[in-house]
């Protein structure tokens, strides 16, 4: 069944970090589609229409990972984003997925570096269902 | 806001303790690199107990102590003060001004004197010259403070730099090793992707070698008679290939000779710079004009690019240490972003400077001026 095959949309700035993403996620039998930018992103969400998206947080911008996952959540609502970032562990901030009325539009939110097996975790429990 | 300081007077004599906090209340001055008024709120004590006490609880900027006390004398409260490390400024009042109690109290790290009997003028004198060296003092502490900070965040931009591509090569060799890529022609892509991280980390490491050496000022400075035009040349020699695999052209517009006294490494560094930016940044195709000119006291060094150029915005940022210009057309270029603001340190350090002139997609043109140095400050 090539058709159940569940497309995932990564969008990151680091060309390493899309290259390992996409054989890594192919390899555990997912399509992969990679943006290096978040105006790629978008216009690569809107075409694709992805089953799940995963997003840097820090792109090009200060911003830009949490603006893409501020559209996608309002504009696919049912899309899973999983957002990404280094700034944890760099910065000391602390974020969190939100719910509610959080400002972060995030399903989960993973601090880099990722084990690819917890990030597989999070993808398989967020496509459940779909 | 007003800078208020808190001063303690310590004086068995009530007098003494009136009269000070009297004059003191409604002593008001301004100094120049303060920007506000400065005044003073007093506290008076009789005993040297009760001045620790206070001290301890209530730090203070100024105390004015009496050297001879009911209790504890004045010295035993500045050596007790020097014990537990409080800094407050102390002036010692004495009705005995002879030299050894000077010598004694100095000793024990008093900074000025007042000779009892003394006048409102004389208090004020002694309180402005304290005061003048306290705000010294703590404008001193304050730069020691901002330049830690520098340091501190300079490390952690370098870990940074560090550590990405570290995480990308590793993320690579992990993927090799689960056997998850089989494809030939990808794997191949994937160790060129390595080896291109592994070169960008080896000249980031360099650049933080040279920078490190010129900005500790430890580096020993080698002067002798050379040729800029002849270290022109090794540096376009050395850049030739990545040149001409972009079919970029390098041309060197310069006299015979351009000799200078001046250090080789370094001079290296500033050309060797300046044409590999010029190459990294040009278009392929493009061109690189090398100009070395002769100016009274020294000489100037114009390298020219047809590259991609740069905003007035972005030259602005351009000399700061780990600044890469961002943006589409960069990011596939391999930088540290230390290579101009050594340039920069360098060309300051001859007496120059470096300045640039661009335009998106025309080029840019970076001129260095360096000074041939003056006399006996060579040797230095």
């Amino acid at each position: 069944m090539p058709n159940s095959k569940k497309k995932i949309l990564v969008v990151d700035d680091d060309v390493d970090y899309l290259f390992q993403q996409r054989v890594q996620l192919e390899s555990a039998g997912f399509e992969v589609r990679t943006a290096e930018t978040q105006a790629d992103g978008e216009k690569m969400l809107a075409e694709e229409k992805p089953d799940l998206v995963i997003v840097d947080l820090m792109m090009e911008n200060m911003d830009a990972g949490f603006s893409l996952a501020y559209h996608i959540k309002s504009k696919y609502p049912s899309i899973p984003v999983i957002m990404v970032t280094g700034v944890t562990s760099e910065t000391g901030l602390e974020f969190s997925a939100g719910g509610g009325n959080s400002w972060i539009k995030a399903d989960a939110l993973l601090a880099k570096p990722i084990r690819f097996e917890q990030l597989l975790g999070e993808i398989n429990k967020l496509l459940k269902g779909k | 806001m007003p800078e208020i300081l808190k001063v303690l007077v310590v004086d068995d004599e009530l007098g003494i303790q009136k009269g000070c906090q009297r004059v003191l209340t409604e002593y008001k001055f301004t100094l120049p690199d303060v920007e506000d008024e400065i005044s003073f709120e007093v506290v008076t004590t009789g005993s040297g107990e009760e001045a620790l006490e206070i001290l301890e609880k209530n730090p203070q900027d100024i105390v004015l102590l009496d050297y001879k006390l009911p209790g504890m004398t004045g010295l035993d409260v500045l050596s007790i003060m020097a014990e537990k490390k409080i800094e407050t400024m102390a002036i010692m009042i004495t009705a005995y001004a002879s030299l050894e109690t000077a010598v004694v109290a100095t000793k024990q790290g008093a900074f000025d004197f007042l000779a009892k009997p003394f006048t409102p003028d004389e208090l004020r004198s002694v309180i402005k010259k304290a005061t003048k060296n306290l705000i010294l003092q703590r404008q001193a502490k304050k730069l020691a403070e901002e330049k830690r900070q520098v340091r501190f965040q300079f490390i952690s931009v370098v870990a940074h730099e560090l550590k990405a591509p570290l995480a990308a090569i590793e993320g690579y060799l992990n993927i090799m090793n689960e056997g998850l890529v089989t494809d030939p022609a990808a794997q191949h892509q994937m160790v060129e992707r390595c080896l291109l991280r592994l070169t960008g980390m080896r000249k980031m490491v360099t650049d933080l070698l040279d920078f490190t050496r010129i900005e500790s000022g430890n580096k020993v400075r080698e002067f002798v008679d050379l040729d800029l035009v002849e270290i022109a040349r090794q540096s376009v020699e050395t850049m030739s290939s990545s040149a001409s695999a972009r079919g970029i052209k390098i041309e060197l517009v310069a006299p015979e000779t351009a000799r200078m006294t001046a250090d080789r490494g370094e001079i290296e560094i500033i050309f060797n710079n300046l044409v590999s930016n010029a190459v990294k940044y040009n278009r392929d195709g493009g061109r690189i004009i090398i100009t070395i000119t002769q100016i009274p006291g020294g000489f100037r060094i114009s390298v020219a690019d047809t590259g991609i150029g740069m905003t007035e915005e972005e030259v602005g940022k351009l000399f700061g240490e780990f600044v890469r210009i961002k943006n589409v057309k960069t990011k596939n270029i391999l930088g540290t972003g230390l290579g101009l603001s050594i340039v920069k340190k360098l060309a300051l350090l001859y007496g120059g400077d470096v300045t640039v002139e661009s335009h998106v997609d025309v080029g840019s043109t970076f001129n260095v001026i360096l000074m041939e140095a003056q006399g006996p400050q060579q040797a230095s």
